[in-house]
């Protein structure tokens, strides 16, 4: 009998649903809570966003203008924030064989917070600092983890570098914890900073996205190369790959989309263990397939934590990283438990 | 095919392979043996350029020292003592992973490629699994699955660290049977370090006796499995007797040491 099977790759019909997924929950986004839109409108006025095409929606401008400038730049950041964690969290997973890292894994939580606290303390006034400031903080401190875990082991093992990650980690929260002990009065805005926050605007999505595009790309590109190195650092390298090159390429491709993404949305949690775990137990767990449907499952998800964060206690509002975790866990455990019957 | 020259390993503080020499012709099978800690598998792995190492490599007539990763790959291909079989891999992706040294970095598999692979799996009776997952497979069926990954790769010289610790005696003989046929079939030079004295002696063509990191005996099986050097470097009692096919077989004996 001729082998039938071929390699994994993400299926159309996968892609497809995916994306479909994520299209309701962004209209189901954009739709919350304006008065008297319907659903098709909101439809309707998404086309018409859309270059050259030009659809009367029937809104007028003023819901118009709700929708463009306050809900579509919000439900465009928690997309590309919640693609960009779910993306990297696989990433790191594949680079440390671990089914437990995420992408705060190696100092940028840390480090972002700790430039953050850093900027909201110095400089209050500045609200545009804090995003800057935190992209710099996340990549000084994966950077920091990296050379310290390159250094104090055996060149680009893994054990070591997840060591270096802990210890960067809490050397930095312990910084972090001492500088805003100076300013109690900013306690209130540094703790709403760490549990998240896409609602940014338009400004903040034009600051991530040329990163979220490079790291993007670079990481999808890597898809084959983290399905070699799943058979471990020796293996890989008997098969011809330099797998402390590509555990590199792959680091700094995921730190750069973890570190866009806390820049614009703080710390939001549980994206990055939850969404390539569901996309694996679902679809497969070639990182051809997980890389992608976690960038498209992701965006989805995040969006629609941030419709409940907007919801629930209307019209205050969650902090989405409660959300994530509030949620996330409880699906994340219904998943295990189905697919497990399933497999059974 | 493979010569090594003063192959020396060094492990932390200790010695772990001395100076050994080694020659392996085109199609020859060569068994390393040894009592435990000998350095079987860090020898095999010096070979495969997976340790650093003194002395010289040479395969194939060209120093190994100068070959990229991929170049040597193409010409050994390895299998580990305990291969890591990524649970939720398919089958097919798994034996896949053995073209690695053929598709550029961040390219993807040629048509060519996918043909190798499925033809190698139903050379091993494996077509039927190429959409399972590696997770699900029986001891049997992953010692095959990870056969079909080093055939895949295509490579003219296998080296296969204990390629049946795990199995029962029936899979052991199916995975050497294996080995010998598609050796024959295919021309391929095999490298194995094996535990099982008769069973080596069985089915390679030559021997070598490791101890303490020293090549201490090679040869034709009859030449290296004799009663005085086995009871010698395993510190073991035994007996040795010339099997049905004339090659040496040997036996515990109670009562020693």
């Amino acid at each position: 009998m001729a082998t039938q099977a071929g390699p994994s790759r993400a299926r159309p019909l996968w892609v497809a649903g995916a994306l479909g997924v994520l299209a309701a929950s962004m209209i189901a986004g954009l739709l919350d809570g304006a008065a008297d839109i319907s659903p098709w409108q909101v439809v309707l006025q998404a086309v018409d966003w859309l270059p050259f095409v030009h659809v009367d929606s029937g809104l007028a401008p003023v819901e118009q203008g709700l929708l463009y400038e306050l809900r579509l730049p919000r439900v465009l950041v928690a997309a590309v924030v919640g693609g960009l964690l779910a993306m990297a969290g696989a990433a790191y997973q594949g680079v440390f064989r671990n089914p437990l890292a995420d992408p705060y894994l190696l100092g940028a939580a840390a480090g972002a917070g700790l430039a953050a606290t850093v900027a909201i303390v110095a400089l209050p006034a500045v609200a545009q600092s804090i995003p800057v400031a935190a992209f710099i903080g996340a990549v000084g401190g994966v950077f920091l983890a990296y050379m310290l875990g390159n250094t104090a082991g055996r060149a680009g093992g893994t054990a070591t570098l997840v060591l270096a990650g802990v210890a960067v980690t809490s050397f930095l929260t312990a910084i972090q914890t001492f500088v805003q002990q100076f300013k109690v009065e900013e306690l209130q805005r540094i703790y709403s900073w760490i549990l998240g926050d896409v609602g940014g605007g338009w400004d903040q999505l034009w600051l991530v996205l040329p990163y979220a595009v490079v790291s993007t790309v670079l990481l999808l590109l890597h898809g084959r190369m983290l399905d070699v190195l799943s058979v471990g650092d020796e293996e890989a390298t008997s098969l011809g790959l330099r797998a402390a090159r590509v555990r590199f390429a792959v680091l700094l491709a995921a730190s750069l989309a973890t570190a866009a993404a806390v820049a614009v949305s703080g710390l939001i949690g549980f994206v990055g263990i939850v969404v390539p775990h569901v996309v694996r137990r679902l679809a497969g767990g070639s990182y051809r397939i997980v890389l992608p449907l976690s960038l498209i499952g992701g965006a989805a998800f995040l969006v629609l934590a941030d419709l409940v964060a907007r919801t629930v206690l209307a019209p205050a509002e969650l902090p989405i990283g409660v959300v994530t975790m509030f949620v996330g866990a409880p699906f994340f455990v219904a998943v295990l438990r189905m697919t497990r019957r399933a497999v059974a | 095919m493979i010569e090594t020259r003063g192959l020396s390993v060094r492990l932390g503080e200790r010695e772990v392979v001395r100076d050994v020499g080694l020659r392996v012709r085109r199609g020859e099978w060569l068994a390393i043996i040894g009592p435990n800690g000998a350095g079987k598998s860090t020898l095999l792995k010096a070979v495969m350029g997976l340790v650093a190492h003194r002395g010289d490599v040479t395969l194939s007539g060209r120093p190994a020292a100068g070959l990229k990763p991929r170049e040597r790959a193409r010409l050994l291909a390895y299998a580990p003592q305990t291969p890591a079989l990524p649970p939720d891999m398919t089958v097919f992706d798994y034996a896949l992973l053995g073209r690695t040294p053929y598709i550029p970095y961040l390219g993807r598999e040629s048509r060519h490629d996918r043909d190798v692979t499925a033809s190698v799996l139903d050379r091993l009776d494996l077509g039927a699994l190429a959409a399972r997952p590696v997770g699900e497979l029986s001891g049997g069926e992953r010692q095959r699955v990870v056969l079909a990954r080093a055939l895949v790769q295509q490579a003219p010289v296998l080296l296969l660290d204990e390629p049946t610790t795990a199995l029962d005696l029936g899979h052991q003989q199916q995975v050497l049977e294996l080995v010998d046929r598609l050796r024959r079939a295919d021309g391929l030079t095999v490298v194995t370090t094996l535990h099982d004295l008769t069973v080596a002696g069985l089915y390679a063509d030559a021997l070598l006796l490791l101890a303490d990191g020293r090549a201490v005996a090679s040869g034709d099986p009859a030449q290296v499995l004799t009663e005085e050097l086995v009871g010698r470097h395993f510190d073991a009692h035994v007996k040795i007797e010339p099997g049905p096919d004339g090659r040496p077989v040997v036996l515990l004996v109670r009562g020693g040491s």
